[in-house]
């Protein structure tokens, strides 16, 4: 029988800066700094691929995952290109890849591997991998953060994600690439004054890696909305979902805040979280859980394709 | 003294890469089967390439979606790109080898007017930095040669950060900083909006991409907001338009939230005449229409 399973799984940010030019700020710095302590749990740990949800990398149709096994390129951000080019040439474990797609499928999502040379991988997994897995020592999965989907969509592929473990006996770091709030600064600022754009921001994420300090990620991802709503969280927290459900849904962790900083006004964590039993307490579900994935509710469109009568 | 420059054209040129891949270049990799489920944009495209052929232009601005920055408007501040671009969303249709100029030149003149105007803008002067699909398609589409430099403009997240209203207030300052810029440096320029009109997608897709029997409008929402729009600029109401944009970029999770269309408007100085529609269609769902507001023929009238 397989013995895939998800080792632990970490936030990460979403932004660059911190891997590109850390010199020239404090708190990128310290972010920087802090990896190498993320980078050590997940060396020492049994880990054969890590899967990661980056909310940098956006689809439209369905959901992709990266299939190409060498992908060996560059990337430039969008707006910190001075910054300099991130070049990458990473190890992808294709196969994974494929069963997650077919899994993905099976639970009635729209899904498709993509293996293309040049195809322009996503800013934040680059930034991510080049922290945590610089020499690719452990192979990668990568999955796009689809620009409708919503809670349902994004749990049953956290669904997914765990059958496809399971079923290729992997074991799995999970990394979720995205900010805590997302609002960042609409112009140039010192690096060296970085501060979270808000204070109600910042009080908010405070809130958040309270909670996920104490290993409650299935509270954090029950509490989502309300956070997205508050403080601009980023892309609806929907790697906090995809976390939360490929886990299992459960508040069962041990939780460690390695750092939390801004990078360019935005709130930028490094949290661990790893299955221990027992430690999650009582759990209260407000929100509604979803195994399949039944499409898109296009409203208008089936209005107009039935006859109404009074 | 050299003349004044002046727009010459300003278009609203959607940017769909399925319309690249189904005209199947040599410079993209994919070939499509050439079912023809977007017939009448390609078709579209081909009257406004009729329509602008002979008219005497120097550079192309295009104004970009796909170039999203949160940090101000980003200008390519580079004069030669080349390399391969892979649409991350659609990479089964556009992978294109491109290779295009940029007028730097006017480029920067449009940063430093702009400026003037308060607003926050940057040079991108990174060599490696890959340009984006958006830029590439409507390029493609409206003057397939790319033997004229370009100016690529990038799509600030204002509308996003702040209120559909003050992305609408920034946009239109670009817009004239952009046309004081032309005047200045002396260009005869064709401008480009790539930005479709309402903007929800399909998010499966069918074996063959280009089966017609796939494609219509997201619904009839979105539809009745198009032909609306439209409307309004087949009579010369660009006022009106950009009185009911936001109300348009809600209603109809319209993509001239990225502020293309009214960047355009902008520095077209919201003209009153009547735009030519090229070409209405769908491709996976969104509305697109290829229009054109013939400044120079409106001079010669006039």
């Amino acid at each position: 029988m397989s013995d895939g399973r998800v080792l632990g799984a970490y936030l990460v940010p979403n932004q660059p800066l911190p891997c590109m030019a850390p010199e020239q700020s404090p708190a990128w710095q310290s972010l920087h700094d802090s990896y190498a302590k993320v980078r050590a749990e997940i060396e020492a740990s049994e880990a054969d691929l890590i899967l990661i949800f980056s909310t940098r990398w956006v689809s439209i149709i369905g959901h992709q995952m990266q299939a190409d096994p060498e992908p060996d390129f560059w990337v430039v951000d969008e707006d910190f290109h001075q910054f300099g080019s991130l070049h990458y040439k990473l190890r992808i474990d294709a196969d994974f890849a494929a069963t997650y797609r077919d899994c993905a499928k099976a639970r009635g999502l729209e899904a498709r591997t993509v293996a293309y040379q040049g195809f322009p991988i996503d800013v934040g997994s680059i930034s991510a991998l080049k922290m945590l897995n610089p020499d690719n020592r452990i192979a990668a999965g990568i999955v796009s953060c689809n620009v409708y989907s919503d809670r349902a969509e994004t749990l049953v592929l956290g669904k997914a994600a765990a059958d496809a473990i399971k079923q290729s006996g992997r074991k799995v770091i999970l990394l979720g690439v995205s900010a805590l709030s997302n609002r960042m600064f609409t112009e140039w600022i010192d690096p060296q004054q970085d501060r979270i754009h808000s204070l109600k921001d910042d009080e908010w994420n405070r809130k958040l890696l309270e909670l996920l300090g104490e290993g409650r990620l299935e509270d954090v991802s029950q509490l989502s909305r309300e956070f997205s709503r508050q403080a601009n969280g980023d892309s609806k927290m929907k790697a906090i979902w995809w976390m939360a459900s490929a886990m299992g849904q459960t508040n069962d962790y041990r939780g460690t805040v390695f750092d939390y900083q801004p990078v360019w006004g935005t709130g930028a964590a490094l949290v661990g979280l790893t299955p221990a039993k027992n430690l999650g307490g009582g759990l209260e579900y407000d929100e509604d859980d979803t195994d399949f994935f039944r499409g898109d509710r296009n409203v208008l469109s089936t209005a107009k394709q039935k006859e109404v009568k009074p | 003294m050299s003349e004044p420059g002046r727009i010459v054209t300003g278009c609203l040129a959607p940017h769909p890469p399925h319309l690249v891949y189904a005209a199947n270049p040599e410079q993209n990799e994919p070939r499509s089967s050439g079912a023809g489920a977007w017939a009448p944009l390609l078709e579209g495209y081909a009257r406004l390439r009729e329509s602008i052929k002979d008219k005497e232009y120097d550079v192309i601005l295009v104004h970009t979606p796909h170039w999203k920055t949160c940090v101000g408007h980003h200008l390519l501040g580079v004069p030669h790109f080349e390399g391969l671009s892979v649409d991350p969303i659609f990479p089964n249709l556009f992978r294109f080898h491109f290779d295009l100029q940029v007028d730097v030149e006017l480029a920067q003149a449009i940063h430093d007017e702009a400026e003037k105007e308060g607003l926050v803008m940057n040079m991108m002067r990174n060599p490696e930095f890959r340009v984006d699909y958006g830029t590439i398609t409507s390029n493609y589409l409206v003057r397939p040669a790319f033997d004229l430099p370009i100016v690529a403009i990038s799509s600030a997240r204002t509308y996003f950060d702040y209120s559909d209203e003050a992305g609408e207030r920034e946009m239109l300052a670009l817009g004239a900083a952009t046309k004081r810029a032309v005047e200045k440096t002396g260009r005869k320029a064709l401008l480009l909006a790539s930005c479709s009109l309402s903007h929800r997608h399909f998010t499966d897709e069918p074996a063959d991409p280009e089966d017609p029997s796939f494609e219509h409008i997201y619904n009839e929402n979105q539809s009745k907001w198009d032909h609306h729009v439209m409307n309004l600029m087949q009579t010369g109401q660009t006022r009106r338009l950009l009185e009911e944009m936001p109300d348009f970029i809600a209603q109809a999770n319209a993509e001239c939230r990225d502020g293309s269309l009214t960047w355009l408007l902008g520095a077209m100085d919201v003209p009153n005449m009547e735009a030519k529609i090229h070409g209405y269609g769908t491709v996976i769902g969104t509305g697109n229409a290829i229009v054109e507001w013939d400044l120079a023929a409106a001079e010669v009238q006039a």
